[in-house]
């Protein structure tokens, strides 16, 4: 089911009694999630994410805007009206039920020309335990499983009705770091074998460049990037893009173009035509850095982290705003003081200093 | 390790110093006067040892009565106001704006004196010379046939006592239920909306499960606090609940021990052992019933 928001706003009023002015938590948020789609909502806690997925389900009504599945205009439907399953950060187990009562809860609810014999139900929740791989826990509690667990069941039972859309609030936050990864292929497994759109929300660049077929990085309730994982990383549109995406994060430089030359302290690293002259942001990914004896940059070294395939270099220069850590291969060598790095140009984005939007050379 | 024993024990001590003599000593005590017949406490002396308290108690017409206006008034308060109180409770926590309000004017009776509150309910059903009270005044003006509520037919009589009972321990449980319903996880309504769960089955399959705890605690703490009922029915009738015909279990002891019938500790202490009995067997039956139907988180 294709997901179409058209310039949906949603503002509150202000907690602050003081404070007459709204909050606005989604501010003209326009953005189609093509059918079958994994889609991650990403951004800083505050950011409005959870907002845009409570109003995709339809527990949150838009202040202005409109929603459509596919071609139905949902904006004003409840939320059992609209076909969509929720797994909540807490999962929301009921916990006095067995996790076979919980997937079959939802199923328990239809009446009328939809009502299904037991047999059917049990049938369809035995087939939705089946599809998260929890059949032989179904005479369980909540409380006697792991978080992983509890996962799968809350998965189940949002899946167990064969909803048009599922939504995902902040799924991997209460697991493991080890059960974080191989949830996150769960999760893209389920959706690829379900074909179900799916859109999620975290605060965890990793998790979401990981699975989503797209993502979508908010600030502050505005959109300020959408498109594949890769393609945002590799062609961040704002400083917090690309700040906000990557780990470890992007090293960030105050440099200076000047006569079609990008400018770091006083060397000029990178050839910048067609820029105007004046102070810029630069931020260097970390694999943008390439050990050369005759590099233009000039680090002062402060550790070597041996990671193995890799070499993590923490490095200080007088124009970078914090320690700058570059990974390189392995095969160079770093041990003296200083080190002199080439830079990659496909590495190196530039941003205005006011705007702080990406500059493009010409 | 012997002297860590002796240690602990003197640590114990206080704790148990109090224990023995304000609950083993006076229970024991109960227990051996209920046993001794025809004991004389201006003497104490008595002529032998045996069941006859019990007996004599539970064949005097007072008792019986008590035991009678008691029961009635358990059963009939105790689900009354536990039911009313979850009514009133789930209401207030759907309405966000006047809650504060509400919940205020619904604790008043919790912190009025019981004295107090019989005052007003004389005024509401209490003939006397000048008025017949607001109530008989209203059934009056709708041409209803007024009756004498605070000395007039035996059902009257009960039904004041029970609406002034339901009346007064229904704040408490009000207060319980609102903060055992808030404190419910709203993600779970979230999730039941979601999945189009009818109200009703909200209520009863998460709503309910989830304060389970409480209301179990609200209707044992209800069954022992109607079956110790006395002071309500003094605010209403007077100390001569005898005459009244509205007596309890609990006045029947005090009366044994004080009233005009006073001086029979014997009797007292074999009553209030009769009491006991009745009690541990309804909180056992309560306890075995909420071992199904009782969630613990």
């Amino acid at each position: 089911m294709r997901i179409y928001l058209e310039h949906v706003t949603k503002s509150f009023p202000s907690q602050n009694r003081k404070e007459k002015r709204n909050v606005i938590a989604v501010n003209d948020f326009t953005y189609e999630i093509p059918d079958g789609t994994l889609t991650g909502l990403l951004g800083p806690s505050g950011c409005g994410k959870s907002t845009t997925l409570n109003l995709i389900c339809g527990l949150e009504t838009p202040t202005s805007g409109k929603i459509y599945f596919g071609d139905d205009d949902v904006t004003l439907l409840p939320p059992e009206s609209r076909g969509v399953g929720i797994v909540f950060q807490n999962y929301a187990l009921y916990p006095h039920l067995t996790v076979l009562e919980n997937i079959l809860f939802p199923l328990q609810n239809l009446k009328g020309p939809e009502k299904l014999s037991k047999a059917v139900m049990l049938d369809k929740a035995r087939e939705a335990a089946d599809l998260v791989q929890i059949s032989r826990l179904l005479e369980r509690r909540p409380k006697e499983m792991s978080g992983g667990q509890q996962q799968r069941v809350a998965i189940a039972r949002a899946l167990v009705k064969r909803p048009r859309v599922l939504l995902l609030d902040e799924p991997l936050s209460n697991l493991d770091a080890r059960l974080r990864l191989q949830t996150r292929e769960e999760i893209r497994r389920i959706q690829r074998e379900t074909g179900i759109t799916t859109v999620f929300v975290t605060h965890d660049q990793e998790e979401a460049m990981s699975i989503s077929d797209q993502i979508v990085v908010m600030k502050e309730g505005i959109v300020q990037q959408i498109g594949k994982p890769q393609t945002v990383y590799d062609d961040p549109v704002n400083l917090f893009v690309a700040k906000f995406l990557g780990t470890p994060p992007v090293n960030v430089f105050s440099g200076e173009i000047r006569s079609g030359q990008l400018y770091l302290g006083q060397a000029p690293v990178l050839p910048f035509p067609g820029g105007r002259d004046g102070p810029v942001w630069v931020g260097i990914r970390p694999e943008g850095f390439v050990p050369s004896p005759d590099g233009p940059l000039v680090c002062s070294t402060r550790a070597v982290e041996v990671m193995g395939r890799d070499t993590s270099v923490v490095c200080t220069h007088p124009a970078a705003e914090a320690q700058i850590r570059a990974i390189i291969s392995s095969e160079h060598d770093v041990s003296g003081d200083t080190v002199r790095f080439q830079l990659k140009p496909a590495k190196v984005h530039v941003f205005d200093r006011q705007s702080e939007n990406r500059i493009y050379p010409a | 390790m012997r002297l860590r024993h002796l240690k602990g024990w003197l640590y114990l001590l206080p704790a148990l110093l109090f224990l023995g003599c304000f609950m083993i000593y006076p229970l024991v005590d109960v227990l051996i006067y209920s046993l001794e017949e025809g004991y004389n406490s201006a003497s104490q002396t008595y002529f032998g040892v045996g069941l006859y308290n019990f007996s004599y108690v539970l064949h005097d017409p007072y008792f019986l009565q008590a035991v009678k206006n008691t029961l009635l008034l358990v059963v009939i308060t105790v689900p009354l106001s536990t039911g009313l109180a979850l009514l009133i409770s789930v209401q207030l926590s759907s309405i966000p704006k006047l809650r504060d309000l509400y919940q205020t004017v619904f604790f008043l009776p919790y912190v009025t004196n019981t004295l107090a509150v019989g005052l007003v309910f004389m005024i509401l059903f209490k003939k006397t010379p000048y008025s017949d009270g607001m109530i008989n005044a209203l059934i009056h003006l709708f041409g209803g046939e007024t009756v004498d509520f605070m000395d007039g037919p035996y059902w009257a009589k009960m039904l004041v006592t029970c609406l002034y009972t339901v009346w007064i321990v229904m704040p408490f449980k009000i207060l319980i239920l609102t903060s055992a319903l808030a404190s419910v996880n709203p993600d779970y309504y979230k999730v039941a909306r979601v999945d189009a769960t009818p109200r009703w089955r909200i209520f009863t399959k998460i709503t309910l499960p989830m304060i389970s705890p409480m209301i179990f605690y609200l209707i044992i703490t209800g069954f022992i606090g109607a079956f110790k009922a006395y002071s309500d029915e003094v605010a209403l009738f007077g100390v001569n609940l005898n005459a009244a015909g509205m007596n309890t279990i609990v006045g029947y002891v005090y009366d044994m021990l004080y009233g005009d019938s006073g001086g029979y500790p014997s009797y007292a202490s074999a009553a209030a052992l009769i009491l006991f009995a009745i009690v541990l067997t309804i909180t056992v039956i309560n306890l075995l019933v909420s071992r199904k139907h009782v969630y613990y988180a």
